[in-house]
């Protein structure tokens, strides 16, 4: 056609060429980095014929698999020759849009390597490493479901730590008293709803900025959770209400009996494979279905949506409950997923860290729980700190979550994708 | 035959405005029908009553005979009547397909999407009309000439019959003009009609059937590109009485304090929005801008006050070069501003109206001593300028936002005139006033004038132009059409500018400046 | 067109006066608070198990128990953070000066909770009014007190008039860091400080952590600790034990007025505050944006900063793990309830701070749970968020103009 061709020219596309090269420029130096850091810290200080053992089997696991042995040095100077080599070709000419599938790919070695130099000399249970990590990997997950719906909806969720307090809350009583997990995790589910009801009140009915709406919902959760606990379920005579039991593991038939990724991935309890399905559940409905692509015009362009006849406030309400309700289901982990019991303010800033998943996976499921993992890991790592061969406080592998999504919110690596009327209250004319 | 659409005594009141007096107008089928007007005369409430984002006070509409009661625009697209927006209604992240069947999907059993037959029905539109879209492309990746034809294959697939196109070419380049035309002939030939919505004089030309035109809210008359011509036409919309009446003295322009040379400035979203203009103002006389609004003005005096960088070219303010200048530094260089959005840019409407007398010297003596502000001098600076300019106010204590239209506009004149300055630039400074504000604005602004200070006036009102400027400007596309001297030009002339067209040349080979659009991917 | 013309055509008194009243925006706060604490009475009912009880006898007896059970507890409340009037009108007559002063102490003690709520209203109020939603007053609030508890303890050999100005100066000094970083990122890059003051929180919580435990830690101590801080480093009491009023209550007094002189009364101050109401025109009047952003986020740091260094050294003396109990996020409450303004954070910090320590000791007194107190500021909060609520409840009129001192961009910043 030729209007299109003929309407482009050139000097404002030159500034978008400059600020694209300097970013592909930018990307290539970061990876370039990670080949140096990996070769200069890990891999000159190495005694000669160190080993690295990777352990394979997580701890407790019946399925055996034989621990991975490799020279670290080796292993160690192989990744920084393919981080510079990636580094080298994204300078040069750039992955365009595989550019974070390769950054990805570059951060998941830079790990590795990383763990062989920590671990040579001696040995590290990966297995049970990486087991930790998706189970930790659960909460977060979930939390960021929450955000996602809210806020491909164009409302802003910074209460999820609220609502999945107030879920992990009213599942323990509710299990406890009709000695039904089920009946206590659909209550949980229910309590999260009504926090998402009161949070669309409040930011879509009274247009309270959203922010200070989802503060409220965080301080009253911590408030009546923790009135409550120490009231009653804290107490010696009520110990009968702190007493809901636990999901029981599940090992999948078969797949749980694969060598290193059975245990990891098939023997966990219904949320590990709950997160699974609704990742990939919400991904198909947001993308797939009429349902989904409705509520994402109401998050992107809520004019556009209401001129073509859509209500954009009950699509919003509709979505900031499911949300809540989703919450709420990651709340009830915390109580019936793993500890089997409430504590107050046992939630301990994991919705927030859902938010950062959120924000890091781009707003969307399965980019989530990607960052789910990441965070997962490094929470993991951090409480096998101290078994590795150098000293790293845990407390700074728990930072990363938190730094690496500062990196991603000040577009170092690349802003993200929000949806365009996030946290903007809708005004009908 | 009965008429596709007809308005009937369509009259919708404004506070303090009667947008639409009485208002006539009858579209037969097939038809391209103009509705020419100024900005301001009344199109577009007209069309957002017909597709019911209004509702009108009195009158009535007929579709297809049929007495219709539009109260929404669902009611308006079901009873076939669709509007193409000015600011498009699309969700850049979305498909082509995405947007079209929004609101409408086609779907497979459980509501999953079908995407296929959508596209396949995108498709057949696009290849019926002509529109050669993609129905899987992202709106964001497209030029903005696509994505109106998405808006319209959005109003097909719901069948409309009536579509309204609301100044349809403001964002096209030239090129994409013609194709817009192309399509809509297209379109009429296949049975739709259309209104189209501009107050462009040579396009109606061009395209239109039937030309209907509008000033101050009310019909004016009815015509056809064959009988009118341009002068008519250009008479018909702006109107030859003048409302009101200016005293001006005979002044000799002394030197140059403002000059502007091969200035480029991009607009935020990257096109040319001023495009290579060189002008100079002299002390004691009034450069008025003309041009119809989006024509590059907002960001001509965003640029003369440092806040949207140019590109290209150079501004210099009484031998100072400004071109990089900071805000504040062009300011104390003795440049004074009536900002065109008076409650965004010129006032803190929270703050008392003192506060706001000194939003910009509150940094010097005497408001403040080292850090310190001085509340005593600048009340008294309030009280003084509230007494001085007439500003109506119960205290100078009271917030700006409690304050009228007219009384906030004198806040901010009698902020900008109560210091020093040798450059005024006045961004549509009446807009919206009642009358007397007007008058007292307009006496105020020739009064610097006459003290030797350098105006200059930007305004879409070309009554306002004509009668405080001494030479006139006229931007079209972001280039400068001509400048005139204000006592030889007539409205028709500048009407004609304003429209791009040089007077006295045929109309074929009028001068359209290149509109450089650029697409951003 | 008169600016303002209010119908008046002959009203009794008593309806201008009821106009007035219900337009007023005083009447909203009061309200809120006031039905904030009729709720919580009937969550306290409502929550105990012997009012219960009480209905299945009579609807009478229920109801009566029921406002005993919400009095009792305010009353523990009142007399647990003002103090017990008889108490102390027979101290007084003993004469016995150490049984007047735990008689008066429950007054005293309210203000020491108050004064870290003074400061971090203040850090929120400073960013609200210039547009601005730190809501990591909490991660400030960390870093100053462990900025501020090592310049107590590592800093030998100063006089208390110079080690307390130095101590609380570094206390400032890490607060105004932390809130450097995101205000630094607002202003360049445009991140959202609400996710990066929130990210901050939590590398402040972790940094602690392992401050405490390793480079900070006390060596003699099993727990996570620091050492005492020197003698010359405390904040001076101004009574003996059990008193533990300290000199802070009056720093954070005058920072009140501080920061209200630099708001009202400074060309900085006018800069910032037009920065947080237009920002279009400040940018026009020719102000520069981003510094006002990092100044301040910079200067809420700082204070948030003071109020953990306030503690350290005038409470506890020395640094433990998870010291700051949610000071931040009430302070978002306490702010917005003072309208942003430090004599209005003054007033909303001593409510909190009296309602704090009188839970305190209504735990222990009537058993209730010390929690009320944020379920109260949750919902006072939200009430005075969204006036609306009150209005409808109380069938208040409309504001003659709508006032919005808390203007905050959207997400994207």
């Amino acid at each position: 056609m030729s209007t299109a061709s003929e309407t482009i020219v050139i000097p404002m596309s030159k500034g978008i060429r400059n600020r694209e090269r300097r970013r592909r420029i930018t990307m290539g130096v970061f990876f370039l980095l990670a080949a140096a850091f990996t070769w200069l810290v890990f891999a000159v200080n190495l005694t000669p014929n160190a080993m690295t053992r990777f352990v394979m089997t997580p701890g407790g696991s019946s399925t055996v698999a034989p621990d991975w042995i490799f020279p670290t040095g080796v292993y160690l100077n192989i990744i920084a020759g393919i981080c510079a080599m990636l580094g080298t070709f994204q300078i040069v000419r750039g992955f365009g849009k595989r550019t974070y599938s390769v950054l990805a790919l570059v951060a998941i070695l830079f790990i590795f390597g990383f763990l062989s130099w920590a671990t040579s000399g001696g040995q590290t249970n990966l297995g049970g490493l990486l087991r930790v990590m998706v189970v930790r990997a659960v909460p977060l997950t979930l939390g960021a479901l929450s955000g996602i719906l809210c806020e491909r909806a164009g409302v802003v969720n910074i209460a999820i730590e609220g609502m999945m307090l107030t879920g992990a809350f009213v599942s323990t009583v509710f299990a406890s008293l009709s000695h039904s997990l089920v009946i206590g995790l659909l209550a949980g589910v229910v309590a999260g709803g009504f926090m998402g009801v009161i949070h669309g009140v409040l930011s879509i009915k009274y247009k309270i900025n959203q922010i200070i709406s989802g503060t409220v919902i965080n301080i009253f959760s911590i408030g009546i959770t923790s009135y409550l606990s120490s009231k009653y379920i804290q107490r010696s005579e009520f110990q009968y209400l702190n007493e809901p039991g636990m999901f029981p593991q599940i090992e999948v038939p078969v797949l749980s009996k694969i060598p290193f990724i059975g245990p990891i991935l098939f023997h966990h309890n219904i949320y590990v494979f709950a997160m699974v399905f609704f990742v990939l559940f919400i991904t198909f409905l947001l993308y797939k279905t009429r349902w989904g692509l409705r509520l994402r015009s109401v998050g992107e362009h809520p004019k556009a949506a209401d001129t073509l006849g859509i209500n954009v406030f009950r699509t919003r309400y509709m979505a900031v409950i499911l949300g809540g309700m989703m919450a709420g289901f990651g709340g009830t982990y915390f109580s019936l997923g793993s500890s089997g019991r409430f504590d107050e303010v046992m939630t301990a800033g994991r919705g927030f860290i859902g938010l950062a998943a959120m924000i890091f996976g781009n707003w969307n499921p399965i980019g989530s729980m990607g960052a789910g993992f990441l965070f997962g890991f490094f929470d993991s790592l951090s409480v096998k700190a101290s078994l590795l061969q150098v000293p790293l406080p845990s407390e700074f592998l728990g930072m990363v979550p938190y730094l690496a999504t500062i990196v991603v919110l000040a577009g170092v690596v690349g802003r993200g994708q929000m949806p365009a009327a996030d946290g903007v209250p809708y005004e009908k004319e | 035959m009965v008429p596709v659409l007809e308005l009937r005594g369509i009259t919708k009141r404004f506070p303090g405005v009667l947008a639409n007096d009485h208002i006539n107008l009858t579209v037969e089928k097939g038809e391209i029908h103009a509705l020419l007007g100024e900005n301001g005369a009344g199109k577009t409430t007209l069309m957002n009553i017909l597709y019911g984002l209004y509702h009108p006070d009195e009158g009535e509409i007929y579709v297809n005979g049929n007495k219709m009661a539009v109260r929404s625009p669902i009611d308006a697209i079901k009873a076939g009547v669709g509007m193409v927006h000015q600011h498009f209604m699309l969700v850049p992240v979305f498909t082509v397909t995405e947007n079209v069947m929004l609101g409408e999907e086609f779907v497979k059993f459980g509501g999953i999407l079908d995407r296929t037959r959508a596209a396949e029905k995108v498709m057949q539109i696009s290849d019926t009309y002509n529109l050669d879209i993609d129905p899987n492309t992202y709106i964001k990746d497209m030029p903005v000439g696509l994505q109106q034809r998405v808006e319209i294959i959005k109003l097909l697939f719901r069948e409309a019959n009536i579509l309204i196109m609301d100044e349809p070419t403001a964002v096209l380049t030239p090129q994409e003009v013609q194709e817009l035309f192309k399509i809509m002939r297209t379109l009429i030939d296949q049975g739709k009609s259309i209104i189209f919505i501009t107050h462009k004089l040579v396009e109606v030309m061009e395209c239109a059937d039937r030309i209907t035109v509008i000033r101050g809210g009310k019909v004016v008359g009815s015509t056809t590109p064959k009988e009118a011509t341009l002068n008519e036409l250009a008479t018909m919309m702006v109107g030859r009485d003048v409302k009101l009446n200016v005293e001006k003295t005979k002044k000799k322009p002394g030197d140059v304090v403002l000059e502007v040379d091969n200035l480029k400035v991009l607009d935020p979203r990257g096109a040319i929005a001023v495009d290579g203009i060189s002008f100079n103002v002299r002390e004691g006389e009034v450069l008025g801008v003309a041009g119809v609004q989006g024509n590059g003005q907002t960001e001509l005096v965003r640029s003369l006050s440092g806040l949207l960088p140019s590109i290209d070219g150079e501004v210099r303010l009484l031998g100072h070069d400004i071109t990089h200048s900071s805000p504040r530094q062009i300011i104390e260089h003795g440049s004074a501003h009536i900002p065109e959005d008076r409650q965004r840019d010129g006032l803190v409407l929270s703050f008392p109206v003192s506060d706001n007398l000194v939003l910009n010297t509150y940094y010097l003596q005497p408001f403040s001593r080292s850090i310190w502000l001085s509340q005593q001098e600048i009340l008294k600076n309030g009280e003084g300028l509230v007494k001085n300019f007439d500003i109506r106010t119960p205290s100078v204590f009271t917030p700006a936002s409690s304050l009228s239209g007219g009384n906030q506009q004198k806040v901010i004149v009698a902020r900008e005139f109560s210091r020093p300055i040798k450059l005024l630039i006045a961004s549509q400074p009446t807009r919206g006033l009642d009358v007397g504000s007007i008058e007292y604005i307009h006496k105020r602004m020739l009064q610097k004038r006459d003290e030797g200070c350098a105006v200059l006036l930007v305004s879409t009102e070309l009554d306002e132009v004509m009668q405080l400027s001494d030479r006139i400007a006229v931007l079209y596309r972001g280039k400068l059409m001509d400048i005139v001297d204000a006592k030889s030009a007539t409205k028709e002339m500048l009407g004609l500018l304003m429209a791009g067209i040089i007077p006295g040349e045929d109309v074929k080979s009028a001068q359209v400046p290149q509109k450089n659009k650029i697409l951003i991917t | 067109m008169s600016p303002e013309k209010p119908e008046q055509i002959k009203k009794s008194g008593i309806a201008i006066f009821w106009d007035e009243f219900s337009r007023s925006n005083l009447t909203v706060i009061i309200l809120a608070i006031l039905t904030g604490i009729i709720l919580g009475g009937v969550l306290v009912a409502a929550t105990t198990t012997e009012v219960y009880a009480a209905f299945k006898v009579s609807l009478w007896g229920g109801l009566k128990l029921a406002f005993t059970t919400a009095w009792n507890t305010y009353v523990a409340l009142f007399t647990g953070s003002v103090g017990n009037p008889e108490k102390i009108r027979l101290a007084f007559e003993s004469g016995d000066p150490l049984m007047i002063r735990r008689a008066i102490n429950p007054f005293f003690e309210s203000l020491v909770q108050t004064t870290p709520y003074i400061f971090a209203g203040l850090a929120v109020a400073l960013g609200f009014r210039v547009g601005l939603f730190n809501i990591g007053a909490e991660g400030q609030i960390f870093i100053g007190a462990i900025t501020g508890v090592w310049a107590g303890y590592a800093i030998h050999g100063l006089p208390p008039i110079i080690h307390i100005p130095v101590a609380l100066l570094f206390g400032a000094l890490g607060g105004a860091i932390w809130g450097f970083v995101p205000g630094f990122l607002k202003a360049k890059t445009g991140a959202h400080e609400v996710i990066t003051t929130i990210m901050m929180n939590y590398i402040a919580f972790r940094l602690s952590d392992w401050l405490l435990k390793g480079p900070m830690g006390d060596p003699t101590e099993y727990t996570p600790k620091t050492p005492w801080i020197l003698e010359s480093a405390q904040l001076p009491k101004l009574f003996d034990l059990p008193i533990r009023f300290h000199i802070g209550f009056f720093v954070a007094l005058l920072m009140a007025v501080l920061v209200y002189l630099l708001l009202f009364k400074t060309t900085w101050g006018l800069e910032l505050r037009m920065v947080g109401s237009n920002p279009n025109a400040a940018r026009y009047a020719g102000i520069k944006i981003t510094m006002s952003t990092v100044i301040a986020m910079v200067l809420s740091g700082a204070l948030a900063g003071l109020a953990g260094a306030n503690e350290v050294l005038g409470v506890n003396h020395r640094l433990i793990p998870a010291f700051s109990s949610g000071y931040g996020f009430d302070s978002i409450a306490l702010a917005l309830l003072g309208k942003s303004h430090p004599f209005g954070v003054i007033l909303s910090a001593l409510l909190f701070g009296f309602l704090r320590n009188g839970a305190r000791s209504m735990q222990l007194t009537v058993g209730v749970p010390i929690d009320i107190v944020s379920i109260l500021q949750a919902m006072i909060l939200a009430f005075i968020a969204a006036p609306a609520i009150i209005r409808t409840i109380y069938r208040l009129r409309e504001p003659k103009h709508a006032e919005d001192i808390v203007s905050l961009q959207s997400w994207k910043g």
